[in-house]
């Protein structure tokens, strides 16, 4: 059976009654601007109660902290603009690696940290209370971030929703973990790190088993 | 579920990407004004649609079905199913046409709606066949009282076809139970195996190839 185009006629003409203007979509880099605007507001918010110092504090003593904390931000940067570029149909799959590199640097600096207490231990380390500080913090957080990507994601196209799903889940979680960093009170630890390790996992999966749903539809 | 395979789901999978792999050239409608592609005839349409224009909407979408079904024969979609996902296509195309970015290739931007559509038809048609092929079973497995051997000789059956596929070399059994028997769609088993979905379909065409070599074989 050839193509007949007569056969798709009628949903053409309904199609082209039903036409519109519409207003394109922003490019995905100043989407993601727009996301990260939210985050640094909250960033200045934190910054204004907490206060610099004893963030800058502990970074100067412990150096592989403040790379941990840059690769969060990286990792936040990169799987929200690596959302936004894959919500546009035809853009190609290697955008999902774009948070790799990131991850890679808050990973390893985060283990580096933790090494680093198991040899030279005597720095405050964190109690099982305080880790469920951070996993509260992390995912509380996260709710909202996730929440406003899925939103705006709804308004583009993700021909993959899992994948989506799960680059909203890092983009919000590695970003809740950055501003945990300015009111973070004490040391890494191997308690610490895997309190970090489980809520950004529980946000990653989340989001990939809910985020998935909700953008198929879109 | 193994029970489920038959030699009637492998002849379907079979020549569903015999048909996938026979790479079908998209030819576009030659147009008089040569100077520009049809890829950039049809990025300057779909411009104009954003717009409200609905005459160089409609020439859009008449212009993509062509395109719309290459895409869709290419991933192994069934003769008779290349309407559903022209029309499904035509259909999401209209509601995300805001997405479309008009300094990038129109085609590509179609082509990634169409793959996807095609993806979900065949979903839905693996989903389809299967149930049909449980119901088969289901007379199967519950012959006539006094003929109990048949029941046996059924799981006979699906027990050899288990070993067969157990036996196969561990990159053809992965396809096949990727693509065979957890219904998965060739992208999803690619994301989920590591490998390109090429090695899969030659996976599975051998491994095809090796359980049909087996059962003619044998009586």
């Amino acid at each position: 059976m050839m193509s007949d185009p007569r056969v798709h006629e009628a949903l053409i003409d309904r199609l082209g009654t039903e036409l519109v203007p519409v207003r394109r979509l922003l490019p995905p880099w100043l989407r993601t601007a727009g996301w990260l605007s939210l985050v640094a507001a909250l960033a200045v918010g934190l910054l204004l109660h907490y206060g610099a110092s004893p963030m800058l504090r502990r970074w100067a003593a412990t150096p592989d902290l403040a790379w941990a904390g840059i690769g969060a931000v990286l990792t936040a940067v990169g799987a929200a603009w690596a959302a936004f570029a894959l919500g546009v149909p035809g853009r190609h799959g290697a955008w999902a690696w774009l948070p790799v590199p990131g991850a890679l640097l808050w990973i390893g600096a985060s283990g580096l940290g933790c090494l680093r207490n198991w040899v030279a231990p005597g720095t405050e380390v964190a109690g099982v209370h305080q880790s469920a500080d951070c996993l509260v913090f992390i995912i509380a957080f996260s709710i909202p971030l996730s929440a406003l990507l899925i939103v705006l994601l709804r308004r583009a196209c993700p021909l993959r929703p899992v994948l989506a799903a799960v680059l909203i889940g890092l983009a919000s979680a590695a970003a809740s973990a950055s501003l945990l960093e300015i009111c973070h009170a004490f040391d890494s630890a191997a308690t610490d790190l895997l309190t970090h390790a489980l809520a950004v996992i529980v946000v990653v999966a989340v989001n990939a088993a809910m985020g998935g749903r909700l953008l198929s539809k879109a | 579920m193994v029970q489920a395979l038959t030699a009637t789901a492998f002849m379907g999978l079979d020549s569903g990407l015999l048909r996938g792999m026979s790479l079908v050239r998209t030819v576009p409608a030659e147009s008089a004004a040569a100077s520009e592609s049809p890829d950039q005839r049809r990025s300057a349409w779909m411009a104009a649609a954003q717009a409200g224009d609905r005459r160089a909407y409609e020439k859009l979408l008449a212009d993509s079905v062509a395109l719309i079904r290459a895409v869709a024969r290419r991933q192994g979609v069934a003769q008779d199913q290349l309407d559903d996902v022209v029309q499904e296509t035509l259909l999401t195309v209209h509601r995300v046409r805001h997405t479309y970015d008009p300094a990038r290739s129109y085609d590509a931007w179609l082509g990634a709606i169409a793959g996807r559509r095609a993806i979900d038809s065949l979903r839905s048609r693996g989903r389809r066949d299967s149930r049909e092929l449980h119901d088969e079973f289901a007379l199967d497995n519950h012959p006539d009282r006094d003929d109990a051997s048949a029941a046996t000789e059924s799981e006979q059956r699906a027990q050899r076809l288990r070993e067969a596929i157990a036996g196969l070399p561990p990159g053809q059994r992965e396809a096949v139970e990727q693509l065979g028997l957890h219904e998965r769609s060739l992208s999803e088993a690619a994301e989920l195996t590591g490998r390109n979905t090429g090695a899969l379909k030659v996976n599975l065409h051998r491994a095809l190839k090796a359980l049909r070599g087996r059962f003619h074989g044998e009586p």
